[in-house]
């Protein structure tokens, strides 16, 4: 079989071995429905379920009676921004959010606007992907009832200054949703000194399973309520109806716990490799471009801009392009090419890159997994790739004539 | 976008005819079509005989998998062909040639377009060259 490298791990992360053994026995051993009241099957499934809320609420700073369990982090997106405009309709319907956020926050948002229930500010980025508190203390009115910025942004690392937009968020009296997606169980997270009031994340961006998410809701000072999204049997306090996915709890709670033990050393171990990645493949090409904050990024991200080349045909030569000899490289790519709608990506265009830098963008997501030898061989083979697809290029040909491609392209007509 | 088909692997990792021909080569026509900003530039150059017989071809793409084996299969087309027959080729016999699918249409759609580009190119060409020898002679 062909060799594989897996280096796009903010998509999706496999399951740490650890984490699989974990739950492993509440499949066919312990598999009882933890709302089960009368029989030890329920009551064991109740108690590790209780047990992980306990691990999970920790690692936040938080009461464990403050999370809600659910499938994730799409659904718990949805439910923190749904769940506050549906309960406080009568206290406000202004939501302030980014323009990077992901699509999850970002659609709930437009059906809100469409159905007339909510309007919307986007606040812009600004060229590494960050928003300001002075932004949103700006963009605040009378009838804003909720702010939602994520902790760090999926497709170019950029990590938000939550804590700032907290202190405004308090001080205003306004509900604080912090989407931690990609920063959760990465970046030390406290909700209290980060002054957020809601907070969703997912089980397989930490090498947990798929199907698994919560949702923080914070009891107190202030106490946040919501209009549940899913009925059936009140599950979650009245907040999530729905079984409970047992194992999948189990296993996000392994992870979580995992990945506190070893997150000093393991940002630092990826940080490493990251840097690695990118003195490779920078000191030995021209013309390529960071994409989000230098520094102020999730140690694993690398996103670059390779002019004159195309995203979705480097894609493909990394994949091998049919040669089995070559290991199958998985990353992803900002080219329109690369979506079904064929848009380039809108992160990368609220940073204000031009589309042409956008068509040319590679993402890098560094986990767990990846090891030195993996980094100096991508970084070969991208080196490679590049300079075989800029011989390929027209692009790269006019520019090194000392064409200026703006205006050229400017005067033709398509 | 499961796959790519075969043909459109083999296009991108052996690609027919890269490159450009002289500067002041003659009988060349040479057409750019596409905008950096949709993520698709072609270049297609064909050197033509006096006869008006398409002799070689090269190309340099910037653009996807698709595009990329879109213009090199192109360059294989035309070769022995006339202007005239040139002129004709459709997106179409791209589109069978190299099995691509809906979303990537447009690529083959471009290259038939690079193709009556770099034909124009020769003719204003060739056309101002006809001027000139019966001007000065």
């Amino acid at each position: 079989m062909q060799r594989r490298i897996y280096m796009d791990n903010h998509a999706t992360t496999p399951v740490d071995p650890r984490v699989l053994e974990e739950m492993v026995p509440y499949f066919q051993e312990e598999f009882g429905n933890a709302a089960s009241r009368n029989h030890a099957f329920g009551w064991e499934a109740e108690q590790a379920v209780d047990h992980s809320r306990e691990v999970v609420a920790d690692l936040l700073g938080a009461k464990a009676k403050e999370i809600i369990w659910l499938s994730g982090a799409t659904e718990s997106d949805n439910l923190a921004i749904k769940g506050v405009i549906e309960f406080y309709k009568d206290k406000g319907n202004h939501i302030i959010t980014t323009a990077t956020e992901h699509k999850a926050v970002l659609d709930t948002c437009k059906v809100l606007e469409c159905k007339k229930r909510a309007r919307i500010t986007y606040l812009p980025v600004d060229q590494h992907g960050r928003v300001s508190a002075e932004q949103v203390r700006e963009a605040i009115t009378d009838e804003t009832i909720l702010v939602s910025v994520m902790l760090a942004n999926n497709e170019i690392g950029t990590i938000q200054p939550i804590a700032e937009i907290g202190k405004v968020a308090k001080e205003k009296g306004i509900f604080f949703h912090c989407d931690a997606t990609q920063g959760f169980a990465k970046i030390p997270i406290d909700v209290q000194e980060m002054g957020v009031d809601l907070l969703s994340a997912s089980g397989h961006k930490i090498y947990g399973p798929k199907g698994v998410g919560l949702l923080w809701v914070r009891s107190r000072g202030p106490r946040v309520r919501l209009t549940a999204q899913m009925d059936g049997g009140g599950h979650e306090r009245g907040m999530r109806s729905g079984t409970l996915n047992v194992p999948g709890i189990v296993g996000f709670a392994k992870a979580v716990e995992i990945a506190r033990a070893e997150m000093v050393e393991e940002t630092a171990r990826i940080l490493a490799l990251r840097e690695r990645l990118n003195e490779k493949i920078t000191s030995e090409l021209d013309e390529v471009y960071l994409n989000g904050h230098p520094t102020l990024r999730l140690a694993g991200n690398l996103n670059l801009s390779f002019a004159y080349i195309e995203g979705e045909s480097m894609l493909m030569g990394l994949n091998g392009s049919g040669n089995s000899d070559l290991a199958a490289i998985a990353v992803s790519s900002g080219s329109a090419c690369t979506s079904a709608t064929l848009e380039p990506s809108y992160v990368l265009k609220a940073l204000g890159v031009g589309d042409e830098l956008a068509h040319t963008s590679i993402r890098f997501g560094l986990g767990r997994f990846n090891t030195e030898e993996e980094v100096d061989y991508v970084a070969e083979r991208v080196i490679s790739e590049v300079k075989r697809l800029r011989d390929l290029s027209p692009l790269y040909e006019m520019a090194k004539e000392g064409i200026d491609l703006k205006d050229y392209f400017a005067g033709m007509q398509h | 976008m499961a796959s790519y088909s075969d043909k459109v692997l083999d296009h991108y990792s052996n690609p027919r005819n890269v490159g450009s021909f002289e500067k002041n080569e003659e009988n060349v026509g040479t057409g750019i079509v596409g905008a950096p900003e949709c993520g698709d530039v072609m270049k297609l150059q064909l050197k033509i005989s006096e006869q008006g017989v398409v002799e070689d071809a090269k190309f340099k793409t910037f653009g996807c998998g698709s595009a990329i084996a879109s213009s090199s299969y192109v360059t294989e087309l035309v070769k022995g062909k006339t202007v005239d027959e040139v002129e004709q080729i459709k997106n179409s016999i791209i589109v069978e040639e190299l099995l691509l699918p809906p979303v990537k249409v447009h690529c083959s759609v471009l290259a038939e377009d690079a193709i009556k580009a770099a034909v124009q190119d020769w003719r204003e060409r060739h056309d101002e060259k006809d001027q000139k020898s019966t001007a000065a002679g």
